[in-house]
Formats: C-alpha cells, structure tokens, sequence
C-alpha cells in the first residue's frame, strides 16, 4: 500500500508544479502548446524514473561530500539519451522543445526528488516517486499548455475548438500569458485547497532548500544584507 | 569592421532588449523570483550571473570546437558543460576568495546560486546551437547577462511597492508575484521590432 502512495502524491497532493513550485522554467517556457507540454512532461518523467533509480542504487557508493555533482552528472547523462532518443524517432517534438530539452538537466525537480527522496529510499520506491512526480508534471504541463492553446491559438493539440469568428487572444502565447496562467493557476490551487499561501517565496519556501547550493547562498545572502543593516544602524547610533 | 560591430550591437540589444533572457526565454526564472526582493541582492546577482557566462562561455566555447568536434563527441555537451559550469563557479570563488578578498565580500554568496542557474547553461548551449563564433558567442554571453541584470533589477522595484499592497489571499505570495512579473513581460514586448528599426534589419 505504501507503494502505492509513493506513487499517488506526486500527482495531485506534492504536484511538483503548481504545489510545491519547481521547475518553473520548462512550465513556463514549452507550454504554448499542448502537445508540447505531453513531449516535455514525458522526457522528463524518463529523466525521473531513470536518475531516481540509479541514484537510489548508488546511494551507499557516493560520497556525501560530491553527491550534488555526481548526481547532476547522472542526470545530464539520461537527458543525453532521452535528446537522441528524441532526435532520432521524434523530430518535431525535438525541435518543439529546442534548448529546453538539454535544459531538464538542472531542472530542480529532479535534483530535488533525487536528493529528497532517491537517496534515502530502496529503488522501487525511487521508481514509483519519480513515475508519480513525473506525471504530475506533466499534468500540470498539460493543463498549463491546453489553456494558453486554446484562447492563445484558437486550437488544441493543433484542432480547431474555438469557432473561427472569435479572435484568439494572443497575449496568452506570449510569454507574459504564462506568467499570468501560472500565477493564477496557482492561486486557484490554493483557493481549492483552501491552503494558507506560503508567505515566503523563493528559496526560503522552497522544498529543496536543504539540498539545494542556491539556497546555502540565498540565506547567507539573507544574512549578510540584515548584518550590513545592523551596521548601519549602529554607525547612526554613534552619530 | 563596421559590419562587424553592428553585428555586434545586434547580437548585444537583442539580448538585452528584445529577447530577453528571463522575461521572453524564461531561463533563470528560480533567482529572479527568489532573490529579487531587494535591489542590492538583484545587482549582486545580475553581476555575478553576468561575469559567469562570459567566463564560461569563453570556457566551453574553445572545448567544444577544439576537443568534442574532432572526436565526433558533439552529444555529450551537455554533460561537459554542466560540468564544466559547476567547476567553474568552484574556481572563482576560491580565486577571488584568496586573492580579492574585497570582491568576494560583495559577490560571493551568489556565486553558489549559479551552478543551478539555467540561465547559464542555456546560454552557452545557444551559443552552440545557433553557430555563433567566438566573439559573438562572448557579447551573446554578456547581452544575455545584462539583460537578466535589468529584469532583476525593474523587478526588485515593482515587489518593493507590491510589499506593501493588499492582495487578495489566494493570490498571496507566490500567485501575485507571477502576475507582476507578467506586466513587466508585457512591458518588454514593446521593445519587439526596435533592434530592426535602428540598423534597419539583419
């Protein structure tokens, strides 16, 4: 049963999209179409299950102190493969995605599953989180993708749904229209949910902070912008 | 030469200005939403961004075209590249830890923000792919960096006064920040057309 639970909270509970917020980049960037949210959303459901699986294999061989390289080296293989993969049997969807597609390699869903979750748990379960996470994400790519498509282009998954005397709103194609679906798709979660928003944004909201080298700089970032205030203030105290 | 440098200036307003890195290419959008709160932090990390993808451009260029070419190996890019990146970003911080105490003080604690910074893979990926040479690949590089710099720095002004404003609660925190960071989009969709206009096409 505990299998299975692996599996089911990375679809809706832990959507790594619109729930915990990552991989933000891919989300907004490819989602201009619906299918190209589905090729995206697979690449990177392969990349999860595969890198989650070796990670969680090689979990006692790495050492600590060089997991995050090593790991990000593992990835960027698979993401190598899925890209030929790709090249060769699907080359529209290879063009579609261009530059995103080499991209998946720092996308910080798979680092932060395979330093949450794959380097701590046996590799069925790794197999199961990353199957989970993957579809997700691709869910959320889908729901992103269809409604940019639809009031951006008029169509979806390339068929005309909107009559044709309706003018598409090109706005929603544009890169501020992702921006503004994301955000309000966000919202609609939480309003669903009825979740209390997290205040923080950025890193320190972010789920992967322990794991992750942005967020060790963004709280000393943090720290030393209040320390230099502190200064400030005691230089006006002496004055 | 004069050809030269209007491609150049091409190369750098395009960057900057119409295609800009976060605000239309969506690259780096992690430390533009998390670090952009306040302007010092946005200047900080908009100049170590900056200095970064040059130097690994200038780092990956050379690799790729005099070791992966003629070993038929141009696949593995990404990977060397990463790599490359993520020892990179290792080496200048312990240079200028060393030997520029001063510099270090100021951008150091955002030199480990980048390795995880698509930004900077994307661009010297895009170098690649689009068949810059050399010399453009660096102003490609520095173009890209710059505009990051200018969206994190608009930005970190547009949360300053959303701070203070009252939004509705599901909208909070995150949501409303994606709704602001689409007008500023918006606003730079105005540039489109004005790279075109001022040297009078490509």
């Amino acid at each position: 049963m505990s299998y299975m639970k692996e599996f089911t909270k990375g679809l809706i509970k832990e959507n790594p999209t619109l729930v915990t917020l990552l991989g933000m980049c891919p989300t907004l960037a490819i989602t201009t179409m619906a299918s190209n949210a589905i090729g995206m959303g697979a690449a990177a459901t392969f990349v999860l299950i595969c890198s989650n699986v070796v990670i969680s294999l090689l979990k006692k061989v790495i050492p600590k102190a060089v997991r995050l390289p090593s790991y990000i080296v593992i990835i960027a293989g698979f993401v190598t493969l899925i890209q030929l993969i790709l090249q060769a049997f699907l080359p529209a969807i290879y063009d579609a995605l261009g530059i995103y597609l080499p991209l998946i390699t720092v996308n910080c869903i798979i680092l932060g599953r395979a330093e949450m979750f794959a380097s701590k748990n046996n590799p069925a379960a790794a197999a199961l989180d990353g199957a989970g996470m993957g579809i997700g994400f691709t869910l959320a790519l889908l729901c992103m993708g269809s409604i940019r498509e639809i009031f951006g282009s008029g169509t979806w998954f390339g068929i005309q749904v909107c009559p044709n005397f309706m003018e598409p709103m090109t706005l929603f194609i544009l890169p501020a229209g992702g921006f503004f679906v994301l955000g309000c798709l966000i919202a609609l979660v939480n309003k669903i949910a009825n979740r209390q928003p997290p205040k923080a944004t950025g890193c320190a909201a972010c789920p992967n902070r322990e794991g992750c080298p942005s967020a060790a700089g963004e709280t000393a970032a943090a720290e030393k912008i209040s320390e230099k205030a502190a200064e400030a203030d005691k230089k006006e105290e002496n004055k | 030469m004069g050809d030269i440098a209007k491609s150049m200036m091409i190369i750098l307003l395009t960057g900057i200005l119409t295609d800009n890195f976060v605000l239309s290419k969506f690259l780096g959008i992690c430390p533009f939403l998390g670090v952009s709160k306040t302007t010092s932090g946005s200047l900080g990390m908009g100049v170590a961004v900056t200095a970064v993808m040059a130097l690994a451009t200038a780092a990956t260029y050379p690799l790729y075209y005099f070791f992966l070419v003629p070993m038929g190996l141009e696949y593995l890019n990404t990977i060397l590249f990463i790599l490359i990146i993520a020892l990179f970003v290792q080496l200048v911080e312990m240079i200028l830890r060393k030997y520029v105490p001063s510099l270090y003080k100021a951008l150091g604690v955002y030199l480990p923000l980048i390795t995880t910074n698509c930004a900077v893979l994307g661009v010297t990926l895009l170098n690649i792919d689009e068949g810059y040479n050399f010399g453009e690949s660096l102003v490609n590089s520095i173009g890209a960096g710059l505009g990051f710099l200018i969206a994190m720095l608009i930005f970190s002004g547009v949360r300053g006064r959303l701070e203070k404003c009252r939004v509705p609660k599901t909208f909070e925190g995150m949501p409303i920040t994606l709704v602001a960071a689409s007008i500023v989009s918006l606003s730079f969709v105005g540039f489109g057309g004005l790279v075109d206009g001022l040297f009078g096409g490509v």
